[in-house]
């Protein structure tokens, strides 16, 4: 126990807000205290810095080259997604190991509904949607009404729902999908406006992201002071502006320097704004970490941890259901092997990315970060030549050293 | 009269912060049963475990002596090996194994690491016999009762070829027949010329089976006394284990006036429940109390009482099978079969286990503190982050929380300051009737104070409060009315003027009359 500790800082830290905006060492200091508070995921967003400078690097700067930023995108997409459901699953202190079987019914099913029956593809998309989410629903309600541990269940559909695909798909590839939904996972966003040498609707995308994250932070801000509490001190807030504001400048203009942003990565932004926003401000977010942290506690606090053990695995199975939908899209056709892994990569995306296998820990941001290490590690492999055999051992490696950093850090703070 | 089997003397034992046993000294006659007795805390269990090994030697201070040879035990093997056996409040079976193999874990019969079954089966069966047990040896242990595995642990004892058997409050979990089998056995294996100890609160169980009582209070010897001999009587035993002044230790309280008429906060009518494994056991059983708005009222008795269970029975069923009775609040009655119900009737429980059922240990105090009413800082579903944190620094300083900031995790703060959070955390859900279990348990002194002084408060702004304690001090200083508990059962109500340590402790050992 630290108490003592926690007693002999108190002088020490002195509110920030109140020494004005302090000096450049106090700054610094600062910035040092807010990373060690989330080391994990700062530690990995410095990682996946070293990777992608390594990489660009060792390739020449091929990496970088706006072509390969938006393979980069397009390449990782589904596991992208898969990561997010599977980071709130394993916040919630359980685990699925369907969601590569998942992905690839889906996609059998899109085929039947697309191919086969000759469906408009936004209805079947629905369609999609609405049998992951079932298929979610039902792992769902053995596991947190059933109480059959979800390895267990998840186990099971993993099995179940291969099986099923190579039942529909009575073992053969079928494609192709309609043109519009090929668009969707492959395309890009339509160019408008006068010739540039950029492409004008991502950079006025860019722009005005920029402006809506500077007003939500100074609003932020304000709110804060209205409520009397501390806030970062204003050379420090301004800098956190800038930082954000330089990265999605930078994004922008390596994706709008080639056919402009890719339809998927608004798809993927719009999930990690909202599923952020849900895990940190929404009450059914708080709950998710409440029953995973601790779940007699949670009960005792009256949070309904089946209703909510339920809903995460609904939502993983349409997040899943989304995934296979942009899987087969993209490779224009529906083929029993597909997703093969996938849950594994998603589970390691997640791992990497700050989650603890006991639950309660981890964020949204934190599986995309994950996801992008081993992202940048497969495209960077494949740029420099190392044979997907070594890739394999290598990723490997990169997860047990980032938990193993993770552990290690736990145990030298004592906590 | 035999010899001395066992003298300890003069122990010491020092937990960081706390002084467990500060100057105990225990002698045992050879083939006596003798009884340790003492409150909650009074560091009986911590003797037992200076004695059998389990804290080794060089932890403590003080000389063991066994069969008049002095003992420096390293671990429970070494003490085994001697022939002091103890078995734990908490049986240590393992409920998927056999009979015959839990009798022989970690003793077993085997040759080159290969274990002979059929000496393993004779001499299990030979073991049970002993102990009375007529179920066959390849029994899987969860599938008899605990009564009975209260005797295959003492058939695993005497496989060690016990001289000294200690039993830790061996019939806290057990009902009246299994417990008089159990009694009995003591009383036939000490004919067999085993000495035992028997750690027990129940008098009338010591008068039963012991020849001497050794009683200890806060961390020493207060006497040992002959339970045969005339004048010890009961209440002498008791003065033995309450016997200290109260001192200033609770902030001035005025007392409660009820008002004429109103209907109580709280009342619980014939509430009985049963245990949720040993379904036949009921853990409490009839229990009728009630609460008034700004009155605390404190439930005593020790451990196994059924306080605990009767408060987590009625907050929302989590605790027990099978609860039946009624709960009325101000003269409604209401629904509390789940947690929303319960807190949403105004009710909130603050647990005594903190770490395991109050508190989400990773995450941060402002999390905390909101969970149990997260509805009040957020709209449509949305956490206001901003309020949550307002109120939670509102919390901070209010009820003094020593820590930076509210973003530093529970599980960082000392015990005193995790308290204060849960309570910040019920009192932010706006209840009530607050039910305090243990609220003080395991805080240092200064930390206690300051928590009475918010109880004090909460009453006095016109809350009810129900004060579950092992410390009867505590609930003599801070109390309006008290409520004793024994075995599942109300024995006795008494009025702040009326109760004393003597007569609560009269109470919470009143055990039913022992049959036979």
């Amino acid at each position: 126990m630290s108490s003592t500790e926690v007693t002999d800082k108190t002088p020490a830290a002195a509110p920030p807000g109140k020494n004005g905006a302090g000096s450049g060492d106090g700054l610094l200091q600062l910035m040092l205290d807010g990373m060690r508070r989330n080391m994990r995921q700062y530690g990995m967003l410095i990682a996946l810095g070293l990777i992608v400078a390594l990489f660009a690097v060792w390739t020449d700067g091929d990496l970088l080259l706006p072509r390969n930023v938006s393979n980069l995108v397009l390449q990782n997409s589904y596991i992208l997604i898969l990561a997010i459901g599977m980071m709130l699953v394993i916040i919630a202190g359980h685990i699925d190991l369907s969601v590569g079987s998942l992905t690839a019914f889906v996609g059998s099913m899109a085929a039947v509904f697309m191919v086969r029956n000759d469906l408009p593809w936004p209805v079947a998309v629905i369609l999609c949607l609405a049998v992951g989410a079932l298929a979610g629903a039902i792992q769902g309600w053995f596991i947190a009404y059933g109480g059959i541990p979800s390895f267990i269940v998840t186990l099971a559909g993993m099995l179940t729902f291969r099986g099923l695909t190579e039942i529909f798909l009575e073992g053969q590839t079928l494609g192709p999908f309609p043109k519009g939904l090929q668009t969707v996972a492959n395309g890009f966003m339509p160019e408008v406006g006068p010739e540039t040498n950029y492409h004008n609707l991502t950079l006025l995308l860019g722009i005005g992201l920029i402006a809506l994250v500077v007003l939500q932070e100074v609003r932020d801000r304000r709110r804060q002071k209205e409520f009397d509490l501390e806030v970062l001190p204003a050379k420090l807030f301004l800098l956190k502006l800038v930082a954000l504001g330089a990265a999605i400048l930078v994004v922008t203009m390596l994706l709008a320097s080639y056919k402009g942003a890719p339809i998927v990565l608004l798809i993927l932004g719009a999930l990690l704004v909202g599923f952020g926003y849900v895990m940190r401000n929404a009450v059914i977010g708080r709950h998710i970490y409440a029953i995973g942290g601790n779940l007699p506690a949670a009960k005792l606090s009256g949070v309904r941890d089946k209703k909510v053990t339920f809903l995460v695995f609904l939502n993983m199975g349409m997040l899943a259901a989304l995934a296979g939908l942009v899987f087969a899209a993209r490779f224009n056709a529906a083929s029993p092997k597909a997703g093969l892994n996938f849950e594994l990569e998603a589970i390691a995306a997640s791992f990497i990315g700050g989650a603890s296998m006991s639950g309660g820990v981890g964020t949204v941001l934190g599986a995309i970060i994950g996801g992008l290490v081993l992202g940048v590690l497969n495209n960077g492999m494949n740029l420099v030549g190392i044979g997907t055999d070594w890739q394999q051992v290598i990723k490997g490696l990169v997860l047990l050293a980032a938990v193993g950093f993770d552990v290690w850090n736990k145990r030298k703070s004592g906590s | 009269m035999a010899g001395p089997v066992l003298e300890m003397r003069s122990i010491v034992k020092t937990f960081p912060g706390v002084k467990a046993l500060s100057d105990v000294t225990l002698t045992v006659r050879e083939g006596e049963v003798h009884a340790i007795c003492g409150e909650n805390g009074a560091g009986k269990s911590t003797l037992m475990k200076v004695l059998s090994g389990v804290h080794p030697h060089g932890s403590y201070e003080g000389d063991i002596l066994f069969e008049g040879e002095p003992c420096e035990f390293k671990d429970i093997r070494a003490s085994e090996q001697r022939g002091i056996v103890i078995i734990h409040q908490e049986l240590a079976l393992s409920p998927f194994l056999s009979l015959a193999e839990n009798i022989f874990l970690g003793n077993e019969h085997a040759t080159r690491g290969f274990i002979n079954w059929n000496a393993t089966l004779k001499h299990a069966t030979e073991l049970l016999r002993r102990v009375g047990l007529s179920d066959h040896p390849d029994t899987r242990v969860a599938d008899i009762g605990v009564g009975k595995q209260q005797l295959v642990e003492i058939a695993k004892a005497l496989s060690k070829k016990v001289k000294l058997l200690i039993l830790d409050e061996p019939t806290a979990a057990l009902n009246d027949e299994d417990s008089d089998k159990l009694l009995d056995l003591i009383l036939e294996l000490k004919e067999q010329g085993i000495t035992s100890i028997i750690i027990s609160h129940k008098l009338n169980e010591i008068r039963k089976v012991a020849d001497s009582v050794t009683i200890l209070r806060d961390g020493r010897t207060i006497e040992t006394l002959d339970v045969k001999a005339e004048e010890t009587s009961e209440d002498r035993i008791i003065s033995g284990m309450v016997g200290r002044d109260l001192e200033h230790r609770f902030p001035e309280r005025t007392p409660h006036q009820p008002e004429e008429g109103a209907a109580p906060a709280l009342e619980i009518r014939n509430w009985t429940v049963h245990h949720p494994i040993d379904q036949q056991r009921k853990v409490v059983d009839d229990v009728s109390l009630e609460v008034r708005r700004g009155e605390i009222v404190g439930i005593a008795g020790l451990m196994g009482a059924g306080r605990t269970e009767l408060a987590m029975s009625v907050f929302g069923r989590t605790y027990g099978r099978h609860a039946a009775g009624t709960v009325l609040k101000d003269g409604t009655e209401i629904r509390t079969k789940t947690v929303p119900e319960a807190v949403g009737h105004g009710i909130a429980y603050v647990t005594e286990d903190r770490k395991h059922f109050g508190l989400n240990l990773i995450d941060t105090i402002n999390r905390n503190i909101s969970l149990s009413a997260l509805k009040k800082v957020a709209r449509r579903g949305v956490v206001d982050e901003h309020e949550e944190r307002q109120v939670s620094e509102r919390f901070r300083k209010s009820m003094n929380i020593k820590a930076p900031t509210v973003f530093e995790p529970v599980g960082k703060l000392s015990g005193g300051n995790q308290q204060k959070v849960v309570l910040s955390k019920w009192i932010f859900a706006g209840p009530d009737v607050l039910i305090l279990d243990e609220p003080t348990r395991g805080i240092d002194v200064g930390a206690k104070y300051e928590i009475y002084t918010v109880i004090d408060k909460l009453a006095a702004e016109g809350k009810a409060v129900v004060f579950i304690s092992s410390e009867l001090p505590e609930l003599l200083g801070m109390c309006d009315r008290i409520y004793t508990m024994a075995a599942g059962r109300l024995t006795g109500e008494f009025s702040r003027a009326e109760a004393s340590q003597e007569s609560l402790m009269r109470q919470m050992t009143k055990d039913k009359e022992v049959s036979r």
